[in-house]
């Protein structure tokens, strides 16, 4: 694998739409080739090389292409986005879109990420040591398909409408969350360490949410359903078990109806 | 105005019986002439396809519902903008483009006049600033009569005069084209919780049936002597075994006469014909209806129709069908939004996908290609994709290479999950027909233009003529080597003119043309009950005043082309 690294020396006026800085469009190329990258700054089509210092060079494919990210890149969007393989580093906090549609590869967040990461995920890894934005592994605005696979780790707290029309693949958030979580989602697992706020799995036809801490408002369209043993990371514990949400419609597998599972921690 | 020759191009005009001739086009002041000057502009069409700008009949482009599906899916301009480019401004939108970017899809296509298919009368305000933002190409919109309050009361009592008086009022003051029915009765039944399912339903509190409706429309529409005939989409869309109802819908037409001085011959045109020929009984059994369809309207001359062709795309349905879009939503739990126009009309709007994993709408792609492929005069079927019900309309260039090659519909039944479905549920697979070139110039210029009353003036190139005129990059004594080279053909043009000012070059957009909009102006005798009946209820019901109804004057009408019409003498 190699490795290119990218250093942000000239910090842009505007917030820089970096959709390019990707293993899929870095793959084959040079460091003199990957500077010369079309970005956005607003509304103005300019190149990669005018903000970062491009070291090393990428691999032939996005597989073999590791790319680290260097400096304060708190005004830079869509890092990783739509990547297919390969790995990222960002060293610092960054902007909204980190992981867009992607759908393979690694990407490790080390600082915070702001909203819409992992937009619409369809696989993958995304490691975010800080703290996440709004709408993590949601769908797009106005659309009804979220995350559909894939893996993401906060170890830090997330906002709100974490996994909004999600359906697919896992979701962990070791600090706590605010409103709206997994709403409307048809399949997939988040679990959350810490706390939860109110609005948990809205209008959720399908998939399971798991918590361990408290639960401000219980969302009330969900029902209790008496208490099960559930082994999550290979420990074994109790939890209260609800389901829901009841005034959404439901799918019925093998005759039985299926809803959404909350599991709420004893 | 400059002047243009079009050298040695294939020229395919059905107008003037021309298939395929090497010929010379001129273009002088706006209009096709006979010659020009030896300084004329020459542009070299040997080894293309000539034709006249090609004329969309039935398309919902400008208005409230559109937009509203602008508004409410995002999503459907994710990737799919393109920043400012030369002349262009920047568009956005894959199954509901922007105003601008719609203008240029068409013009870079070859089309030079569109229509849309339903305004809402009380908001023909907003379709007139779209059809205005929207450049180049020459618009009409059709307000809707079927569920119209005025309209109900007086077929009730088969007062076609006063009926064919609130018509002219109506298109005056929204500066609209022609008669368009969705659903008759149906959808003001439906602010009743109810729906007309045949053309025998009765309508609540009216007591009105669709028949009644529909009957009448065409004898005030011919009373008045409009450009097009009434324009219907009828009950009962989209239901297997609906073809029962598009039958009785078109026989409603038996016996009935065109009447005006246009040069057309129809009294109706059934839209997206795909959507309202289905047999079976529900969606396991579901089938194709097209035999059905195409017989009955080969038979009766006085019926125009287009197809409504599925692209298998991701779109947004939109209709006046109020129920419909309710019905649908049920089906694939998309979000639905809804409309009732006060005493019009009513519209729902619903995402949709036509998956080629499903056997419906593998189905559905089948039966949109059987009806142009059975009928036997190109004249009397236009194609269409319901933009963007069935599909969008940036899809032609698509539907046309299916219609045109064996092969290319061979490979698309074959990647069909449901392949053997398909083929068993209608009779694609056994129709070997490939659409000429002559025929296509027949079904997307002549025959639409004809049936719109416009067969004077666009959808051909005999001199006096608008000069409206498509150059494509296809070569007809080439053989097509790969059917994709007919999509690409059909996609971008070498060169388009439109009222003589060249618009597109290379498939680049070059000029935003002369922009018209396109209204009918129906001259009646005064009829004081029908205007005491207006004011009346816009001082009962209407949620304005009939003083702030009106479509008039440079803001909304910038550029208008009013079709002159007479009827004060009948």
């Amino acid at each position: 694998m190699e490795t290119v690294t990218i250093t942000m020396k000239n910090l842009p006026a505007l917030y820089l739409e970096a959709d390019t800085i990707t293993p899929d469009s870095f793959a084959g190329k040079t460091a003199a080739q990957i500077a010369e990258l079309p970005v956005y700054e607003g509304n103005v089509a300019t190149t990669l090389g005018k903000y970062f210092e491009i070291n090393g060079g990428a691999g032939a494919t996005a597989a073999d292409t590791k790319i680290i990210v260097k400096g304060d890149v708190r005004k830079v969007k869509y890092l990783g986005f739509k990547m297919s393989a390969g790995e990222m580093v960002i060293e610092g906090s960054t902007d909204l879109y980190v992981g867009a549609w992607m759908t393979g590869g690694k990407i490790l967040a080390k600082g915070n990420v702001e909203g819409f990461a992992a937009t619409a995920m369809k696989g993958g890894e995304l490691t975010i040591e800080g703290n996440a934005g709004n709408y993590l592994g949601a769908a797009y605005r106005g659309d009804w398909r979220g995350m559909s696979g894939g893996k993401i780790l906060v170890k830090g707290n997330a906002g709100s409408d974490v996994g909004m029309y999600m359906t697919g693949g896992e979701i962990v958030i070791n600090g706590n969350v605010d409103v709206h979580l997994m709403t409307h989602a048809e399949g997939g697992k988040t679990i959350v360490k810490g706390n939860t706020q109110s609005k948990l799995g809205g209008q959720m036809v399908d998939g399971t949410i798991i918590i361990y801490g408290s639960i401000e408002t219980m969302t009330p369209g969900f029902k209790p359903n008496g208490e099960v043993e559930l082994e999550v990371d290979g420990v074994k514990g109790k939890f209260a078990h609800f389901i829901g949400d009841m005034g959404e419609r439901h799918k019925k597998k093998k005759g039985a109806v299926v809803y959404a599972n909350l599991y709420k921690k004893i | 105005m400059s002047e243009y020759i079009i050298k040695n191009g294939n020229v395919f005009d059905p107008v003037q019986g021309i298939k395929g001739d090497k010929k010379d086009i001129a273009i002088k002041d706006g209009k096709i002439v006979d010659k020009v000057g030896s300084g004329a502009k020459v542009i070299d069409a040997s080894g293309k396809t000539v034709m006249a700008g090609a004329v969309e009949i039935h398309a919902h482009i400008a208005g409230p519902k559109v937009n509203l599906g602008r508004i409410y899916r995002p999503e459907d301009k994710l990737f799919s903008c393109t920043p400012t480019k030369g002349m262009e401004r920047m568009g956005g939108g894959a199954s509901i483009p922007t105003t601008f970017k719609t203008g240029y899809e068409y013009a870079k296509m070859g089309y030079t006049t569109a229509m849309e298919a339903a305004m809402p009368p009380m908001f023909a305000k907003h379709v007139h600033e779209e059809i205005r933002d929207t450049p180049i190409i020459d618009e009409g919109a059709f307000p809707v009569f079927g569920n119209n309050w005025f309209v109900l009361e007086y077929l009730k009592n088969h007062e076609i005069e006063n009926t064919a008086a609130y018509i002219a009022w109506m298109l005056r003051v929204t500066k609209g084209y022609a008669v368009k029915v969705v659903n008759p009765g149906g959808t003001e039944a439906w602010a009743w919780g109810l729906n007309c399912l045949s053309v025998n339903d009765p309508v609540p509190y009216f007591d009105i049936t669709p028949a009644e409706i529909v009957k009448g429309l065409i004898e005030a529409n011919e009373y008045l002597g409009l450009p097009h005939s009434m324009h219907i989409h009828p009950n009962n869309l989209g239901n297997p075994g609906c073809y029962q109802t598009t039958l009785d819908t078109l026989r409603l037409a038996e016996g009935m006469k065109a009447n005006n001085k246009f040069g057309r011959e129809s009294v109706m045109h059934l839209t997206h014909s795909q959507f309202h020929a289905y047999k079976g009984t529900n969606w396991g059994d579901f089938e194709s209806g097209a035999k059905e369809i195409t017989d009955y309207v080969n038979k009766n001359k006085n019926i125009t129709i287009d197809t409504g062709n599925v692209t298998l795309d991701e779109t947004t349905t939109m209709t006046a069908d109020g129920p419909f879009e309710h019905h649908l939503t049920g089906l694939n739990n998309l979000k639905w939004a809804n409309c009732d126009v006060e005493l019009e009309t009513a519209a729902g709007v619903v995402p949709y996908i036509y998956s080629p994993n499903i056997s419906v709408c593998a189905i559905q792609w089948a039966i949109g290609l059987e009806i142009p492929l059975m009928m036997k005069d190109p004249m009397r079927c236009y194609i269409t994709t319901d933009h963007p019900n069935a599909g969008p309309f940036t899809r032609y260039p698509r539907v046309i290479k299916w219609l045109m090659s064996t092969k290319a519909r061979e490979t698309q039944i074959n990647a069909f999950k449901h392949k053997d479905k398909v083929l068993s549920q209608t009779s694609i697979g056994s129709l070997d027909k490939e659409l000429s070139l002559y025929e296509l110039a027949q079904m997307t210029r002549a025959g639409p233009a004809k049936s719109l009353g416009l067969g004077g003036m666009c959808g051909g190139l005999k001199p006096g003529m608008d000069a409206d005129v498509a150059v494509y990059n296809f070569n007809p004594d080439k053989p097509v080597a790969d059917p994709e080279d007919i999509e690409k053909a059909f996609s971008r043009c070498a060169a388009v003119f439109k009222s003589g000012v060249q618009v597109v070059s290379n498939g680049e957009i070059v000029s935003t043309g002369n922009k018209r909009t396109l209204w009918v102006n129906a001259k009646v005798n005064d009829n004081p009950q029908v205007m005491r009946d207006i004011n009346e209820k816009f001082l009962k019901y209407y949620s304005i005043t009939q003083a702030n109804y009106e479509a008039l004057g440079h803001h909304f009408v910038p550029n208008p082309y009013a079709l002159e019409v007479d009827a004060t003498h009948v």
